[in-house]
């Protein structure tokens, strides 16, 4: 029966409604309570905000790519290592950090739970043994189903609850969380060197388009009645001119859910794209903007680009050989049999590049001219827009429109003309930036229903507490202490622990992962389906038998289980 | 007679898992869809018995407990121990030696750096188009074996993934793909290509040089014979790689440890990046040790670097050539090491050998070797995928659980590693 006291602590948290109450938190056995008598532990968080702990809804932490992006990479292990100091272990990387390297800077910045982004199934089980060493954060990951051959199948038959069964079945198997589609039909195209082009065509081999592939896995992840909705990396990532295809997509999307979005749409800024070609290149973050702001359906995560080095990785193998052939410095691509792909490269945004400069123009355009804070997530993607270190700086941008006029004053001359950002006054509030950064994600997860995202009774006791008087801090002109005091956290709690202290952290931490398990009637249980087992074991390289992930591999897991309506 | 069906194989980096094991009276009498080296493995008898220790030039036979102590006392006595091997166990059993060597601030490498430690200097350098071997068997209409001899190293990987492996996209594989292999003599494996490539020993990165100028629109410059290899057979290659639908370019040590080295890796690297250009390409090394893959990845995600890897400074430091084992024996560097699932006495060159020999050795193994009789210390285990389970990497990157199968009562090298970790913690008081 451990207890926890956080006193007179200034709160913001937005699923409750609270918007800068003076509180006393209460926490009995890592849950919150509405009171606790003799605490073994009291923190007086007197003047400094306090928020739920931060959740990353789109991140690349752990897994077959991200750790071939540490493999491919000494040069950026080099940028960022330190020694074993008390319970911490040593760690080395700036752009791809170790697994424990990730772990603490995310917990020094408050963050608590984290979205693994794209996970391959027949690779799951590296992504678990990777969150067994990321130990302050609760781990989930979006499982790849863009190029699942047996998926592709039932939607080319019109066997919709088929594809309900066949994504149910993965998702245990791989102890997995959402469904994620990146560049759907296209990393199938990718197999034989091609790629798709929007949404309309049909792709190779499957008679199928992008199009239906989208919207039947929709509707076959709201039959399921998963927690999180379907979780898209649209077609034609990064290409001048793709935010036809976004908007294309955007309009073909079902409202199906009343509880949460039935789309969330990542690193749009990636998607936001006008011009033909690099030459008259441009932005439209006001038309995605607006589009969304037509479509309670839809949530968007911004992919916010911030300039420096980074290494980009995604499950969309195409976008990466182009993107690489624009850069010319290195290419790792790793496809995966009947479900995905994956490309890596390393990145160098500059201010003086005037893609560069228009593309971060686009991420802050997409987070100020959405007007709901619910529908718009702060992420960079990391790291593919920028390491996840920069979100202090991307919060500062949102909060303070001096800091951004600062900042545009030293890009590329020529950025103004090809952008809105100059004349957008907004300056995200407080409130907003809660929102921005972890109740939206909470919501858009679906991840209330399990004490993430709020701070009042029954909710789980992750707590970010920063050094920042909200009443004597103006962000708009202070954006160095804004920047300073998300950086750091006065404390980090989990589960009810202080893990993390002024930025050491002081716990080898227990975290758990969630997963999902869909319970489908017999007739959709692929695991009895002779064709399914067949079909499997003739083109996989493994047996189904050794498959599935076992949860030897998973520690301390929460089983989200639903049942399906089929 | 007990079947278990779907059985990992921990011999090479194939791992197949389709095996089926016969049990009886508690051991494993037999072996199906097995090649003969694992075969070999699954029916090996030569296991250590006890822990045994070397006190004034003779063996004693010491207890488990005993065991530990004394290999913390070899280890914490040391002033840059080295913890070598990893190939031949298990992740979780990797994980614990990274801890291990945090505390001691010692050099963690694996056989990674006598095999294609080169390839993986090469990927740093440009990258890796590769995929999983599924694709291959599904996708590939031709398949390229560069300096490997797969029917003897890797004896099912062409029929499980390549050759003889039929796929969605390929229903009568042998008739539908094309094979080339490329080495300096004629082997089994060259025997049943369609095209053989023989090239002059250390002539492989001329060979790929001319191969990529070719594909570039430059094939006036190669002169008539390149390395022993006729231009028009040359001409007529490019061609079959830029007209295939997918290739798939396997190579092993044949080309890494060749004249050349990691250069000759990334030459052939960038002529896969130059034939995607024309058509897709991937490109796979042929990983020896069932698991030296996933000692790559284990030291990767928790140090950063996949091998060869220096706590000495605190920070994880890394630097081929001065941080591999071969060079840090055979500078005499290392004061104790810690020899774990490998037999470098078998392949290290002579001096390393005698400096393992000179200095205090712990050895864990579950069999003798060359290795084991230069120990001052045996420490018999399990072997994972017999009487041990754990998680290993394929060739290709595909994380397989290995099982276990019945229990001997030897500890597996999780357990054993754990107690030594947590008997150095103590002692350190940390």
């Amino acid at each position: 029966m451990k207890t926890l006291l956080v006193k007179n602590a200034y709160v913001i948290d937005p699923i409750q409604n609270i918007s800068g109450e003076i509180m006393d938190i209460a926490v009995r056995d890592g849950k919150i309570v509405d009171d606790v008598k003799n605490p073994d532990d009291v923190i007086d968080a007197a003047g400094m905000l306090t928020l739920p702990g931060g959740i990353d809804s789109h991140t690349h932490i752990c897994g077959t790519k991200v750790n071939f992006g540490r493999y491919m990479s000494p040069e950026d292990m080099r940028a960022g290592r330190t020694s074993r100091k008390g319970d911490m272990h040593a760690t080395s990387g700036y752009s791809v950090p170790t697994t424990y390297g990730n772990s603490y800077r995310y917990s020094r910045m408050g963050y608590t739970t984290l979205l693994e982004g794209a996970m391959a199934p027949m690779e799951a089980r590296h992504t678990h043994e990777e969150f067994r060493y990321t130990p302050l954060q609760d781990c989930l990951a979006n499982t790849l189903f863009d190029g699942n051959w047996f998926a592709l199948e039932a939607i080319e038959n019109g066997d919709i609850k088929r594809l309900a069964g066949i994504l149910a079945w993965y998702l245990s198997a791989a102890k997995g969380f959402g469904v994620k589609l990146t560049n759907p039909g296209g990393t199938e195209a990718w197999g034989f060197g091609e790629d798709v082009s929007c949404i309309h065509k049909p792709i190779p081999h499957f008679g199928i388009t992008p199009r239906e592939i989208i919207v039947k896995m929709i509707e076959a992840n709201e039959m399921l009645n998963l927690p999180h909705s379907v979780h898209l990396h649209c077609n034609n990532l990064g290409k001048p001119g793709n935010y036809l295809c976004t908007l294309d997509t955007y309009n073909a999307i079902p409202d199906l859910n009343d509880k949460r979005q039935s789309l969330y749409s990542t690193h749009v800024q990636f998607h936001s794209y006008g011009g033909s070609s690099w030459n008259d290149f441009c932005s439209k973050a006001e038309d995605i903007a607006h589009s969304v702001n037509e479509k309670p359906q839809i949530v968007i995560d911004t992919g916010q680009v911030m300039f420096g080095k980074t290494t980009t990785m995604t499950a969309d193998g195409p976008m990466e050989f182009n993107l690489y052939r624009l850069y010319h410095n290195k290419w790792s691509n790793h496809d995966v049999e009947m479900e995905t792909g994956s490309g890596i490269i390393p990145v160098l945004y500059r201010k003086k590049n005037l893609v560069n400069a228009i593309m971060w123009s686009i991420g802050l355009e997409l987070g100020l001219l959405v007007d709901d804070p619910w529908q718009c997530i702060l992420a960079t993607d990391n790291p593919n827009g920028a390491p996840f270190v920069k979100y202090p700086e991307v919060i500062a941008l949102l909060m303070s429109k001096e800091y951004r006029d600062k900042e545009f004053e030293t890009l590329h001359k020529s950025t103004g003309k090809r952008v809105a950002l100059p004349a957008i006054e907004r300056e995200r509030t407080w409130d907003d930036i809660a929102v921005m950064t972890r109740a939206a994600q909470a919501r858009a997860l679906g991840l209330i229903d399990y004490g993430k995202g709020f701070l009042t009774e029954g909710a789980e006791a992750d707590i970010a507490i920063y050094p920042i008087s909200v009443d004597t801090t103006d962000p708009a002109r202070e954006y160095e202490r804004i920047i300073n005091g998300f950086a750091t956290t006065e404390y980090t709690i989990k589960r009810g622990d202080i893990v993390c202290r002024r930025g050491t952290c002081t716990l080898e931490g227990n975290h758990s992962t969630y997963w999902v398990k869909p319970h489908v009637p017999a007739a959709y249980d692929m695991s009895t389906d002779s064709e399914f087992i067949d079909g499997f074991n003739k083109y996989y390289s493994m047996r189904i038998a050794n498959y599935p992930v076992g949860e030897e591999y998973i520690g301390r897991n929460v089983c989200m289980e639903s049942e399906a309506s089929l | 007679m007990q079947e278990i069906k779907d059985m990992v194989c921990p011999f090479c980096g194939c791992l197949c898992d389709d095996v089926t094991l016969g049990i009886e009276n508690g051991s494993i009498v037999s072996t199906d869809n097995c090649c003969t080296i694992g075969n070999a493995k699954f029916l090996g008898k030569n296991r250590l018995k006890n822990p045994i220790q070397k006190v004034d030039g003779k063996w004693i036979d010491i207890t488990y407990d005993e065991a530990v102590d004394a290999a913390v006392d070899i280890l914490l006595d040391a002033d840059r121990p080295l913890l070598f091997g990893w190939s031949g166990t298990h992740g979780e059993a990797q994980c614990v030696g990274v801890h291990m060597n945090e505390i001691l601030g010692g050099v963690i490498d694996s056989t990674t750096s006598v095999c294609h430690g080169p390839s993986i200097l090469a990927i740093q350098e440009v990258g890796h188009p590769g995929c999983t071997l599924g694709q291959v068997k599904n996708r590939a209409d031709l398949v390229i074996y560069w300096g490997c001899n797969p029917i003897e190293a890797h004896p099912r990987h062409m029929s499980r993934y390549t050759t003889y492996a039929d796929g969605y996209f390929l229903d009568n594989a042998f008739r539908n793909r094309k094979v080339i292999v490329v080495d300096v003599r004629e082997t089994e494996t060259a025997k049943v290509a369609d095209e053989f490539i023989q090239i002059k020993s250390g002539g492989d990165y001329a060979v790929l040089s001319s191969l990529r100028a070719i594909l570039r629109g430059k094939a006036d410059m190669i002169p008539a014979s390149v390395a022993g290899v006729s231009k028009t057979q040359l001409m007529q290659v490019a061609e079959m790689c830029k007209t295939c639908s997918f290739g798939a370019l396997f190579f092993g040590v044949g080309l890494t440890m060749a004249k050349g080295k990691y250069k000759n890796v990334r030459n052939a690297i960038e002529l896969v990046d130059d034939l995607n250009r024309h058509t897709k390409f991937t490109l796979t090394p042929m990983r020896g040790h069932w698991n030296v893959y996933g000692a790559n990845e284990v030291f990767s995600w928790m140090t950063g670097y996949p091998f060869a890897v220096d706590f000495c400074r605190g920070v994880a430091f890394y630097n081929p050539g001065e941080t591999t084992a071969i060079d840090i024996l055979a500078r005499k560097e290392c004061d104790a090491c810690m020899i774990i699932a490998s037999d470098p006495a078998a392949h290290f060159p002579r001096a390393c050998v005698e400096q393992i020999r000179d200095i205090p050795m712990i050895a864990i193994d579950p069999f003798q070797s060359l290795t084991t009789p230069l120990a001052d210390l045996q420490i018999p285990v399990a072997v994972t995928g017999i009487d041990a389970e754990g998680t290993a990497y394929r060739m290709d990157g595909i994380p397989i659980k290995v099982k276990k199968v019945m229990d001997s009562g030897y500890p597996s090298d999780t357990e054993i590693l754990t107690r030594i970790y947590q008997k150095m913690l103590e002692v350190k008081g940390l």
